[in-house]
């Protein structure tokens, strides 16, 4: 496939028989996290599609079941089953080529550009989504949970907009030293769970979770602060809007929403990809990920890796957040700035196998679904909340090889 | 280090990474330090800005049987007096700490209570608080908050990390909101909240026990799932049919005759809605069952050293399967609070992160059910205090009291207010050899 599924010298045994691995009692963590990570990285490609299938198809019942005309139809099935099945098809192809026009291409429209607009719609919903799944995947690589993904996107959009509206500057300084800030207070955010892990064993779970609260009531602070973030002399908590110097420029111009934030996630995936398997920091992100004991026998400072992956991370969702306050929702920062792709950015990571390019292709993927969702909301009124199911069960599915293997009566996975 | 002076493995879960904790705690230094820093804050707090005036405190309830008179004290004197007082308090605990004495548990309390009134004279200058409702609100605040956290507890004492009570309180809510609303009965949907919390849990068992995916992205994903869910079908279901869907009754107040009169501690603890009553009863079933029952030691077995249990014939997924199917009927309880105690019917994501708060309480209660329910009350109690101040305008922004339990909750995980420490084999799947 592509490098990244090469064994590499830190997982020599990333593909050797997966099955086989029985955790060894004094080493409990490092293999479940790895075993974890490994189930997901190396389940035959036969259960993601069936994982992908399950989900479509528990979404579809949804659709069917809270129906009005399936509900209706049902109610004489067995007087006119034609109906029933027309209701049903009706309903859930409904939903999909709604979904379809909302994410890809319009075909009820004539005039090419119009039709494939919806295309760049799911690239600039994807952008944000894979930025965050990268800060979550590297931290994965080095057996770190970041939950915080909320928390760094809400303290770095706070701060972005913050330079965003504050100063006059000429565009090549403004724009580039906003998305500096961002990187540099989403870094600090992140850091704070790498730090307190390294120095005190706190668990980076439980300080993300907590993090990503005290990041919501200090925005909501600044927000309410004129000197800070509030817009004078308005009621809301909600900042100025950006300074056109501050804003990510729309790279197919003004007819397209798509701006350079989508551009930045691609660079970005570059240069995780870079660093992950090309660079010395990677090696060591990886030695500590797959067993620290032995990183630290090999001269590794662990603390200082698990240190410099949170902050890493945390810049990277300070880039999704910086995408939201300067090129989505340039209207100024508000409380909402992360649209819950801090969360989102977990299920990109994990559908993704943590690998950059993997996270690419499934931010791509949920780009899409939420760009599909929204229209499908708008035309066949069926609630975007949906596609929020559909992701969840597709990584929970993903997890598990083996449910999906029994549900679908498969033959167990052979040691390879 | 550390791995080789303790003879228990390497800690999976939420455990702090052995490697780098510290082999020593901070110790019993901690109490005078935190006191120091208390009585310091407040005391700069009253430099910068000494009030004047008076403040009342209500300690009536209005219909109470024997009426206590109000107390009204000089707001800025009556705060230094506090000030003194912590400080005295603060001398004791450093020449026990000197001393080598046991710390008495009174140190802790009388402080607490002297800066609190202290804070409250200073914050609430030229107003009234009503100490009974202040106190009475923070117990119904802490209702969803006692009851996930007591979920919490029972799992990760059995070793399943719970990071979805948040998503059991959700569902819970939601079933109880829809099923009250059928049936006409809100015990009814009491019930159908502890079906729902049991049921997220057993998809969280049937994941994280019997196929090995790690507990904390199952619980992560499972939130996501539950908030997914519960709006969609809000939208679809509820919204459209709110008469017959979402309309149920509330639980009201009901107030325990005779131990309802007791003054100041009647009000508060005894004239509640009744599912305050029913936590009551689950805290103390759930304390004496943990550390008293043969139960309760096969779920502590099983959640320190799954294969000594497994060794003498406990079945280690069985009894953790059981266990936490009971937490989520717990946590699941909690969830009918928003919906049928705080408001009546259900909304969209109307639990905003109680169930995190809860997981809060887990930690800093130290995974023991009656401090976790206290830590849930004294998190309750923030949040109510919070309220009760930024309606009669207090100086202190109402943000910061509201990111408290959060801080606090990291500086237990870090050691700096007690060591949390969790069960051994909190968060590690048990696969039989």
């Amino acid at each position: 496939m592509n490098d990244t599924d090469k064994p590499q010298p830190g997982q020599p045994e990333d593909s050797a028989g997966q099955t086989l691995t029985e955790p060894a009692p004094g080493d409990q963590q490092g293999e479940r996290s790895r075993s974890v990570l490994r189930d997901i990285a190396s389940g035959d490609a036969m259960a993601g599609v069936l994982a992908v299938f399950l989900a479509v198809f528990v979404g579809s019942v949804m659709i069917a079941a809270t129906d009005e005309g399936v509900r209706e139809a049902a109610s004489y099935v067995t007087a006119r089953p034609s109906d029933f099945f027309t209701a049903l098809w009706e309903a859930i192809s409904g939903a999909y080529s709604a979904m379809f026009r909302g994410s890809v291409f319009n075909y009820l429209l004539t005039e090419p550009a119009q039709q494939w607009r919806p295309l760049t719609e799911t690239l600039k919903f994807a952008g944000p989504l894979i930025l965050g799944g990268l800060g979550v995947g590297l931290a994965f690589r080095a057996s770190l949970f970041n939950i915080g993904g909320r928390g760094q996107m809400l303290v770095a959009g706070g701060a972005a907009g913050y330079v965003g509206f504050q100063f006059d500057l000429p565009t090549i300084v403004h724009l580039p030293l906003a998305l500096v800030v961002a990187m540099v207070a989403g870094a600090l955010w992140g850091g704070i769970a790498g730090l307190l892990k390294a120095r005190t064993g706190a668990h980076e779970v439980i300080v993300t979770i907590m993090l990503n609260y005290v990041a919501y009531y200090l925005l909501f602070y600044a927000l309410t602060k004129d000197w800070l973030l509030k817009t004078p002399g308005s009621v809301n908590p909600k900042s100025p809007p950006m300074k056109d110097s501050a804003t990510l420029p729309k790279v197919l111009g003004d007819q397209f929403n798509l701006h350079l934030g989508f551009v930045i996630a691609l660079v970005a995936v570059g240069v995780a990809w870079w660093l992950l398997n090309r660079s010395t920091l990677g090696y060591r992100i990886r030695a500590v990920g797959e067993n620290p004991h032995a990183a630290r026998a090999s001269g590794i400072n662990v603390g200082m890796t698990y240190t410099i992956v949170m902050m890493i991370a945390g810049s990277l969702l300070g880039l999704a957040g910086a995408n939201q306050v300067l090129g989505t929702v340039t209207s100024g920062v508000s409380l909402d700035l992360d649209a819950s792709i801090g969360f989102d950015a977990i299920t990109v990571a994990l559908l993704g196998r943590s690998r950059p390019l993997g996270i690419l292709a499934a931010g791509l993927l949920f780009g899409a679904l939420k760009a599909g969702g929204f229209t499908m909301q708008a035309s066949e009124s069926i609630s975007v909340d949906l596609v929020l199911v559909v992701q969840s069960l597709i990584v929970l599915f993903l997890a598990a090889p083996p449910l999906v293997r029994a549900i679908f009566r498969l033959p167990a996975q052979e040691a390879k | 280090m550390s791995t080789v002076t303790t003879p228990t493995p390497d800690t999976g879960g939420l455990a702090p990474d052995a490697d780098v904790t510290p082999a020593k705690g901070i110790g019993a230094k901690k109490l005078p330090i935190i006191f120091g820093v208390l009585t310091a804050l407040l005391a700069v707090v009253l430099m910068r800005s000494s009030p004047s005036g008076d403040t009342t405190f209500q300690l009536a309830a209005g219909t109470d049987f024997v009426t206590l008179p109000d107390i009204v004290v000089p707001s800025g004197p009556t705060a230094w007096v506090m000030v003194v007082l912590c400080l005295a308090l603060t001398a004791e605990a450093v020449r026990r700490m000197l001393a080598h004495t046991q710390q008495s548990i009174w140190i802790p309390i009388g402080f607490a209570v002297a800066w609190m009134t202290g804070f409250l004279s200073w914050a609430a200058a030229d107003e009234r608080i009503r100490v009974v409702s202040l106190l009475g609100g923070a117990v119904a605040l802490a209702i969803p908050l006692v009851f996930g956290a007591l979920g919490g507890v029972l799992g990760e004492r059995a070793g399943v990390v719970n990071i979805a009570i948040e998503g059991q309180l959700l569902f819970g809510a939601f079933a109880a909101a829809v099923t009250a609303s059928l049936t006409g009965s809100p015990w009814a949907g009491l019930v159908a909240a502890m079906v729902a919390g049991a049921l997220i849990a057993l998809i969280l068992g049937l994941f994280a026990i019997t196929y090995f995916v790690d507990q904390v992205i199952v619980g992560v994903v499972l939130n996501v799932l539950v908030v997914g869910l519960t709006n969609f079908l809000f939208r679809q279901v509820l919204a459209p049919n709110a008469d017959t869907l979402n309309s149920p009754d509330r639980f009201s107040a009901m107030p325990i005759p005779i131990l309802g009169e007791i003054p100041l501690i009647g009000p508060i603890l005894f004239r509640q809605t009744p599912l305050v009553y029913v936590l009551y009863v689950v805290v103390a079933l759930v304390a004496y069952s943990l550390y008293r029952t043969r139960w309760g030691l096969r779920v502590r077995a099983v959640g320190e050293h799954p294969k000594a249990a497994d060794t003498v014939g406990i079945k280690v997924n069985r009894t953790r399967y059981r266990t936490i199917l009971l937490a989520g009927a717990i946590a699941g309880m909690g969830g009918a609070y928003f919906s049928l105690v705080s408001v009546a019917g259900f909304n969209r994501e109307m639990t905003g992160g109680a169930g995190f708060i809860a997981l809060a309480a887990v930690i800093f209660g130290k995974w023991d059910p009656i401090r976790a329910a206290l830590a849930a009350l004294l998190f309750g109690f923030a949040s109510n205090l919070q309220g009760v101040l930024s309606a009669i305008g207090s100086p202190v922004p109402s943000q910061f009291m509201l990111m408290l339990p959060y801080l606090v909750t990291i500086f237990a995980v870090a050691g700096l207010v007690g060591r949390s420490r969790p069960p051994a084999a909190d968060g590690v799947p048990y696969r039989q050899q």
